[in-house]
């Protein structure tokens, strides 16, 4: 029986979610109003909300001093790459832990989970000196393996719980039409764990597109993602707030943009299995 | 084609050839202040005189220290010019990880760099990294609440008479604070403040067997000068506020007074971002009759990198960016009080720099400090604000800790300096001193 909701509580409610959103949301509301302002009144106190004469002056200053498409186009790759390259590994690993379980897949996705629990400055000599020896230091394809690999705990993890949800019995059906262990995978398994899928790499591509350790660590020119692009910004004798404001509105907004455009299927994937 | 043209064609693609041969890229760590940005700008004259192109990798300071120090220490060779401090470059000169820059051309005029910056960027006389720029720290004051206050700032004043004046300019029912130091944790942050200061109270890191010397009486009187003196005429919440929120509070007429790096003059005498622009006056940081003042030496140099593959073009860089032709190009194209300051003694033999006004203190606070000799007691380390052994930076960042806990209140004085002095031993001891 559904429970009956009247209007104020209703009005309570919805205020009480905005007020939230709001909190949430007003750091990066306050960035963006700040990348508009002058340097003199990104510090100003009392501090000015709306009153102010909005500039661009913040936003030329930054595309004239970076080369700002260079570090989006490398976010670009790294992101996707690092996800794309994930979810081929991760999809069997999941497949193979939620349908044909032995005994040891608890202790090994515990095991995965650990690795993220050690402090990345730990093994950042051991992968550092590894790139030297590679050749992979300041370049795309070794900061995509670098995340890619700290991420798969969490693809992994994440797909298996959604797989798990999907009943054995279709796939064995599949199998007893004949179907092969690529065709069960690719085309039955795959189009039922869609939600799912699209939340993972929705999610991962978030994660790889803000973490700043390794892409600032294993980066100097040539592969520097926008993470590299706002710390540049960042200075410790001079108040240059506005214009750091200005970079980090225009290293979150390809990001935050491409968050709202999904945020159905974030959502959808993210509750996937829920209800049952 | 005729003969002549073929000959002028076959000479271009050859001297094309041998120009691209020759042309190297470099890829330049730096940190994101005015100079260093400046200076980026003008990369093309660069480029104009020597065929080179310039890569540019700008990184917040911590950020910075950590990133080229893993790269050094790996022999990474990801950058072929490093933008360095004075703490890390007797260290890592001494470890063979820098080239030496005692080779540069004569018409480079090595010897026009101030004795201090050189100095602290040498180790065995041999100099490991060229300033860019220096700075030193000194007090900026309002001239206007001076007068109110019917007081007067010598320009070499002494912590008495600091403290006297703060306290006299202080209004808080009005947000007028009388002195504005640095209180955040940190080795470059409160201690770079209080190591600078406790010299000229007679206090010292450690003794000339590398014993701490936080238990002694001079390191008492240091620390409880600057807590009572902050609890009286100091903004609230000064344990958190570091070179930016100091900046900030000048900036908007909140401190009569403010001690810190002499490259701040420029931002709080810039009316565009100050409000007191007009009302702006120095003097040397304060001392107590022992001889030392509590004023720091810093430089940001460039440093290259030993194995890096571009050695010839990276010190043709070096040359470059920290010349005399250089200095004469911002101020061509920027004006005097926009070069980069404390390197050259011939820029403040120009007549034009002696225009700007805070040019005269800024030197003066930068001669006025010997990293060699930088306390009243003998000690085993080079440093102002710092001892150049590599072990500082971490032992500093706890020490800080405590001491910005004791400003906040959180405990006394006595309890700090307790902390301070275990841990320093303990830390020393592991290390092998």
């Amino acid at each position: 029986m559904a429970r009956t909701v009247t209007t104020q509580r209703k009005s309570i409610n919805t205020l009480a979610a905005w007020s939230v959103g709001l909190l949430i949301f007003f750091p990066i509301l306050w960035t963006i109003l700040t990348s508009f302002k002058s340097e003199a009144t990104a510090i100003a106190d009392p501090p000015v909300f709306l009153a102010f004469d909005w500039t661009m002056e913040n936003y030329s200053a930054v595309f004239e001093r970076s080369n700002y498409m260079r570090f989006l186009w490398n976010s670009v790759v790294i992101a996707g790459g690092s996800t794309l390259l994930g979810i081929i590994i991760a999809v069997p690993a999941a497949w193979s832990m939620a349908f044909v379980p032995s005994k040891r897949t608890k202790d090994i996705l515990l095991w995965m989970l650990s690795t993220k629990m050690l402090p990345a400055v730990g093994v950042l000599y051991p992968i550092y000196l590894i790139f030297i020896k590679l050749g992979l230091l300041d370049t795309k394809v070794g900061l995509t393996i670098v995340l890619m690999l700290i991420n798969l705990p969490i693809i992994v993890w994440m797909l298996y719980t959604y797989f798990r949800e999907i009943p054995g019995e279709i796939l064995e059906a599949a199998r007893m039409d004949g179907a092969t262990l690529r065709e069960e995978i690719f085309y039955v398994l795959t189009p039922m764990a869609i939600p799912g899928i699209a939340s993972t790499v929705l999610l991962n591509v978030i994660l790889a597109w803000n973490e700043a350790f390794w892409t600032l660590n294993l980066t100097a020119a040539k592969a520097a993602p926008l993470t590299a692009f706002i710390a540049s910004y960042s200075s410790p004798e001079g108040l240059f707030y506005a214009k750091l404001s200005a970079a980090s509105t225009m290293a979150i907004a390809p990001i935050l943009i491409l968050g709202w455009f999904s945020q159905k299927q974030l959502v959808s994937g993210l509750t996937f299995g829920a209800v049952k | 084609m005729n003969r002549k043209t073929a000959l002028i064609a076959v000479s271009s693609i050859a001297f094309a050839a041998a120009s691209g041969a020759f042309a190297e890229t470099l890829t330049i760590a730096t940190v994101n202040n005015g100079d260093m940005i400046r200076m980026q700008g003008y990369t093309d004259d660069f480029t104009a005189k020597t065929g080179h192109e310039v890569e540019w990798v700008t990184l917040e300071e911590n950020v910075l220290r950590q990133r080229v120090t893993t790269d050094i220490t790996t022999k990474g060779g990801a950058f072929d010019i490093m933008t360095i401090g004075m703490y890390e470059t007797p260290i890592w000169g001494a470890n063979g990880w820098l080239v030496s820059l005692d080779d540069l051309s004569a018409e480079y005029d090595a010897d026009d760099i101030l004795p201090a910056m050189r100095g602290g960027l040498s180790h065995d006389g041999t100099m490991y990294a060229a300033p860019f720029y220096g700075e030193s720290s000194m007090i900026m004051y309002r001239t206007d609440l001076v007068e109110a206050a019917g007081m007067s700032m010598p320009d070499a004043p002494t912590w008495d008479e600091v403290a006297a004046l703060a306290r006299a300019m202080t209004d808080k029912d009005n947000d007028i604070y009388g002195i504005c130091l640095r209180g955040k944790a940190g080795w470059g942050e409160n201690m770079a403040f209080l190591t600078a200061t406790s010299n000229a109270f007679g206090a010292r890191w450690f003794d000339e067997n590398w014993n701490a010397q936080f238990d002694q009486p001079a390191w008492k009187e240091t620390l409880s000068f600057y807590i009572d003196l902050m609890n009286d005429a100091g903004p609230p919440g000064a344990s958190t506020n570091g070179f930016n929120e100091n900046l900030s509070l000048f900036q908007q007429g909140k401190c009569g007074m403010w001690i810190d790096a002499t490259v701040a003059a420029s931002f709080v005498t810039n009316p565009d971002d100050s409000t007191v622009a007009d009302k702006v006056g120095f003097a040397l940081a304060p001392d107590n009759g022992l001889g030392p003042r509590g004023n720091w030496l810093w430089a940001w140099a460039l440093g290259i990198p030993a194995g890096t593959q571009n050695e010839a073009a990276a010190k043709q860089f070096v040359e470059w960016a920290t010349s005399k032709d250089y200095i004469e190009l911002v101020a061509a194209k920027e004006g005097w009080a926009n070069v980069p300051p404390g390197a050259r003694s011939s820029l403040y033999e120009n007549p034009n720099y002696a225009d700007v006004p805070f040019a005269k203190m800024t030197l003066e606070s930068i001669l006025s400090a010997d990293p060699n000799n930088p306390t009243v007691d003998p000690v085993p380390y080079v440093g102002v604000q710092f001892a150049a052994i590599p072990e500082f930076a971490g032992i500093a960042s706890q020490v800080g800790q405590e001491f910005s806990a004791a400003l906040a209140g959180q405990q006394t004085v006595d309890e700090a300096l307790a902390k301070a002095q275990a841990l320093t031993m303990e830390e020393m001891e592991a290390a092998g001193y």
